[in-house]
């Protein structure tokens, strides 16, 4: 009796582990490719007709390549500027916000909430023909205000930091009012301090969402100067480095991809924990 | 059915990977209980008695030991051939049912030669709906009933199947102190109804004393004490046992024997025959105290607690254990409210001496001239 | 009196100034204005002119065989890609629910492609599956191995492009599926197994009459998002495929509106209109469907 029940025990552990470590491979053999294959050199790589899963002669001349050939230190450097920027902005915007919505009593309050929470629904396809047309005409495409601008608020986040704000209990808003503090310096020294977990989720995904937005950028930037990473992996793939070369393109794969992988295996718990409160991708 | 544990022992792995030693969350449990009891499980939080009952109910493979209902040994079956009904601490109704799906559930499972026909099984349910008066409640949703209700909900789903036992892990916690009251009788009145013997686990000696048949009085994996709860309550085995039972607690005292003598301080309180001199912890059940104006036990006055029927005296004695002693005198008693010390005098069946090492009990005789005493 | 309205009733509107300025220029004004191009007919870009006002662009954009072929397109990649998705995202959020060993490593595995940059890694996935003169590709090489013949899934037939389309966006779309399924399948309470073990339920029966109804909202939760995602899919199809989709075969609605305004066959702005508001309607559409589904199914 006991040594069937074993038996199939050890069965279903070993579907289950089979499963779980076939998609597993699935989700690591791109990540394994992309960084053997950006070590490959150019001519190694071209001569295989059957792709080696290992290489002898690791090279970093693709790596060369990647900054040298094409300007993605410059892609780099804009990406990060955007999204150090459209980040902080957000963060300035929606803070205002959510504490005007959570604390503050004003005429006409409650109409805009709803107004605002309506907005959650409006899909960014929709108001993106408009917003290349407004930024056309204001001349700001390639240009970082155009680039960024439209990117600086969300509903959404409006709305998860105005539910934090509201957790914080009546008390020590009062507590402060008698103390003499303003509204203003209540949410600097003491709202935005305890609502810091909150904003730490917020800020993540935000970053997660600079950094690989490429929809708007395409449309606003037709000048090289002013291209993001998600752009720029788009011109090396079509005009790159002159002939196809698979390796150097594999580097700079590597090395945009690099930044978030760090930034999530650091803050493992924060990112997935950020994600499953208010992240959707796809 | 009898339940009968043997040297049950179960050991988890320490959490703490980089530690060897299992934890020992039961061990060595002895214990006979016969059919039809009502037994209650008494012991403070971590004590094993949950995962007493989890061995039982077969959620748990023991490390050591057997279990046996009646004649056959269960202790390799699975929970569902026990035989068993289980109502959990959060009661674990299924929300997405009705209350009628939810007691249905078991009957559900039942398959080959067991299987019912629909009529029977409805039968079946209204039957244990009736028995815990919720009849009329079989078209809801769990949450849209109170917690007592649900409360009698899954112990319909634990009998409808007519297990030989049944399992409550602390069925009364979740509930309000005045749920509380009217849900033991009911759980009383069930088992005696069905005569079904049913084990229940819980840290509220209250709730243990007042409606078990026999108690288990459980402290780190191990027995203390089993018997009748006012057995238990008079003749404890140890301190431990002396100190969990009783509200208010028994009060504690460092004490000497000498020469066949009980002293507490210098106070000479008792005669305790047959015990060799020693030190001794002395505990002291709070009607054990008898106000007497040349009462041999002295202490200081604290305060006194009017309780109607019976007045609470506060004292400090510096022998003491407990901070304060309390104790419960028939308010017929007058206190002199102007002393500033108390006496008493010793009712010595309420007095028990244990063992300074080992806190076991240390019995001793009762002298005739106490006997008289006793009398008053 | 006067003075509190002053007082409080500014203060709120100017905290939320920066937000309503925002908002009102880049999302409600546009919200309008989209509606507006969509019935401007023959909108010249360039001078901002047109002849007048009727259904003329939509009926242009239902007649463009891009579009046609771009909702096909879109369709297909969303009956295929969201069930698959959802159902294997769950099945190895129970794989994983069942197991302590290496969970926490899975767990971290599942979730990279998450962060990464859905162009950079659709390239990856570009050369594993392009058929060059040098190289057939490791995939093909992989079918070879199984007596299959190599095929172009880049260039070649469109069975296979799809074939790709949806196996990446899937790739992309399961970590957020397999987070919320696993955290959802983790706050069941185990009271609940242990009733229906100690019941003696079945492992299946177990499943479906317990652990599925009690996670049934975040099921239809991941459903409806999926749904309104796999409608909006663009990027992965760019990162295969290159930026001219239409050549490819493979655009898709939101590829099509973005083409429209911009890029080899862009300015038209009116057309791009039309054909975003049809999309939306489309999500809205089935998203009410969804959400009616959903109303009978979920129980709590």
């Amino acid at each position: 009796m006991k040594k069937t029940m074993d038996k199939k025990t050890i069965v279903t552990k070993t579907i289950t582990y089979t499963l779980l470590i076939l998609w597993a491979l699935v989700v690591l053999f791109p990540f394994y490719w992309m960084v053997l294959t950006s070590f490959k050199s150019y001519s190694a790589y071209n001569s295989e007709y059957i792709p080696k899963f290992f290489t002898l002669s690791p090279t970093l001349q693709n790596y060369v390549d990647a900054f040298t050939a094409v300007p993605l230190g410059r892609y780099f450097l804009n990406t990060v500027l955007f999204t150090v920027v459209t980040t902080a902005l957000m963060l300035v915007v929606i803070i205002l916000a959510a504490f005007a919505f959570a604390r503050l009593d004003f005429r006409g309050k409650n109409v805009a909430f709803v107004i605002f929470l309506s907005l959650m629904m409006i899909p960014n396809e929709l108001v993106i023909i408009t917003n290349f047309v407004t930024i056309t005409n204001l001349n700001l495409r390639n240009s970082f205000p155009g680039l960024i601008l439209p990117s600086v608020t969300s509903v959404f986040y409006i709305y998860l930091l105005k539910e934090n704000f509201e957790q914080v209990g009546d008390t020590l808003y009062y507590a402060a009012k008698v103390d003499g503090t303003s509204d203003f310096k209540y949410l600097l020294k003491v709202l935005i301090p305890i609502s810091k977990p909150t904003l730490i989720t917020i800020t993540i995904l935000k970053v997660i969402e600079c950094w690989n937005s490429y929809v708007w950028p395409r449309l606003i930037t037709d000048d090289e100067n002013y291209f993001l990473v998600s752009n720029g992996i788009q011109e090396i793939r079509e005009n790159g480095f002159g002939r196809e070369n698979i390796p150097a393109m594999m580097a700079a794969v590597v090395v945009v991809s690099l930044p978030l992988i760090v930034l999530f295996l650091l803050f493992r718990k924060k990112v997935m924990e950020g994600v499953s409160r208010g992240g959707t991708k796809g | 059915m009898e339940v009968i544990l043997q040297h049950l022992t179960k050991k988890f792995p320490n959490r703490d990977r980089k530690k060897s030693d299992d934890v020992i969350a039961v061990s060595d449990l002895n214990i006979e209980i016969e059919d039809g009891r009502l037994i209650g499980l008494l012991g403070p939080s971590g004590c094993g008695k949950t995962t007493t009952l989890n061995l039982i109910s077969g959620l748990l493979k023991p490390t050591e030991g057997r279990i046996f209902f009646g004649d056959e040994d269960v202790t390799q079956l699975p929970p569902e051939k026990r035989g068993i009904g289980l109502v959990f601490q959060n009661y674990a109704l299924y929300p997405h049912l009705t209350v009628r799906q939810n007691i249905l559930f078991p009957l559900q499972n039942l398959k080959g030669k067991d299987k019912l026909s629909k009529e029977e099984m409805r039968q079946k349910v209204l039957e244990a709906a009736k028995l815990v008066q919720i009849d009329d409640l079989l078209e809801r949703k769990p949450n849209e009933l109170s917690g007592g209700q649900q409360q009698r909900v899954a112990i319909a789903r634990a009998l409808v199947k007519m297990p030989k036992v049944l399992l409550l892990d602390e069925p009364l916690s979740n509930l309000d102190a005045r749920l509380r009251l009217q849900t033991r009788e009911e759980i009383s009145r069930i088992q005696k109804e069905t005569g079904i013997t049913t084990i229940f686990v819980t840290h509220d000696q209250d709730e243990a004393m007042s409606i078990s048949d026999i108690i288990v009085v459980m402290k780190q994996g191990r027995v203390q004490q089993i018997g009748k709860p006012q057995d238990v309550y008079d003749s404890p085995d140890n301190l431990f046992v002396a100190k969990f039972l009783g509200t208010p607690p028994i009060n504690v005292f460092d004490g000497q024997v000498r020469a066949q003598k009980l002293y507490i301080g210098k106070d000479c309180v008792l005669e305790v025959k047959g015990v060799a001199d020693r030190d001794v912890f002395v505990g002291i059940r709070p009607e054990g105290f008898l106000l007497k104006e040349d009462g041999a036990f002295v202490c200081k006055r604290k305060g006194i607690e009017v309780m109607g029927r019976d007045i609470s005296v506060v004292s400090t004695n510096e022998a003491s254990l407990n901070s304060t002693i309390r104790s419960i005198i028939s308010s017929e008693n007058k206190v002199d409210t102007g002393s500033a010390t108390v006496r008493f005098d010793l009712r010595l069946k309420k007095v028990f001496l244990f063992d300074k090492e080992t806190e076991e009990r240390i019995y001793f005789e009762i002298g005739e001239l106490q006997d008289e005493k006793e009398m008053v | 009196m006067k003075k509190k309205w002053c007082d409080n009733g500014m203060k709120g509107w100017l905290y939320l100034l920066p937000a309503i300025l925002f908002l009102g220029l880049f999302m409600i004004y546009p919200l309008i204005d989209v509606f507006v191009y969509s019935f401007e007919e023959g909108y010249n870009f360039a001078s901002q002119t047109y002849f007048g006002t009727g259904p003329y662009n939509y009926s242009y954009v239902l007649h463009d065989p891009y579009f046609l072929q771009a909702v096909k397109n879109t369709f297909l990649l969303v009956i295929i890609t969201v069930p698959l998705s959802t159902g294997i995202a769950l099945l190895i959020s129970v794989g994983l629910n069942s197991i302590t060993r290496f969970r926490s490593w899975l767990q971290t595995i599942y979730f990279l492609p998450y962060v990464t940059n859905t162009l950079a890694v659709g390239l990856v996935f570009m050369i594993l599956f392009k058929k060059t003169p040098y190289s057939d590709g490791l995939i093909n090489l992989l079918i070879n191995r199984f007596g299959g013949a190599s095929v172009d899934f880049i260039d070649g037939p469109y069975w296979a492009k799809m074939f790709v389309l949806c196996f990446y966006t899937i790739w992309v779309v399961m970590p957020f599926k397999i987070l919320i399924l696993t955290s959802a399948l983790a706050s069941v309470n185990q009271d609940y197994y242990n009733a229906a073990k100690v019941d003696g339920t079945s492992k299946l029966r177990t499943f479906w009459r317990i652990t599925l109804p009690m996670i049934s909202p975040m099921l239809f939760y991941l459903i409806i998002t999926g749904f309104i995602g796999a409608f909006k899919a663009y990027s992965d199809a760019v990162a295969l495929f290159g930026t001219n989709l239409n050549a490819a075969g493979m655009n898709t609605i939101v590829g099509y509106v973005y083409d429209m305004l911009y890029g080899d066959s862009g300015g038209y702005p009116s057309y791009a209109s039309a054909a975003a508001i049809l999309l939306f309607v489309i999500v809205l559409t089935i998203t009410c469907i969804n959400l009616l589904v959903s109303k009978k199914n979920v129980h709590y």
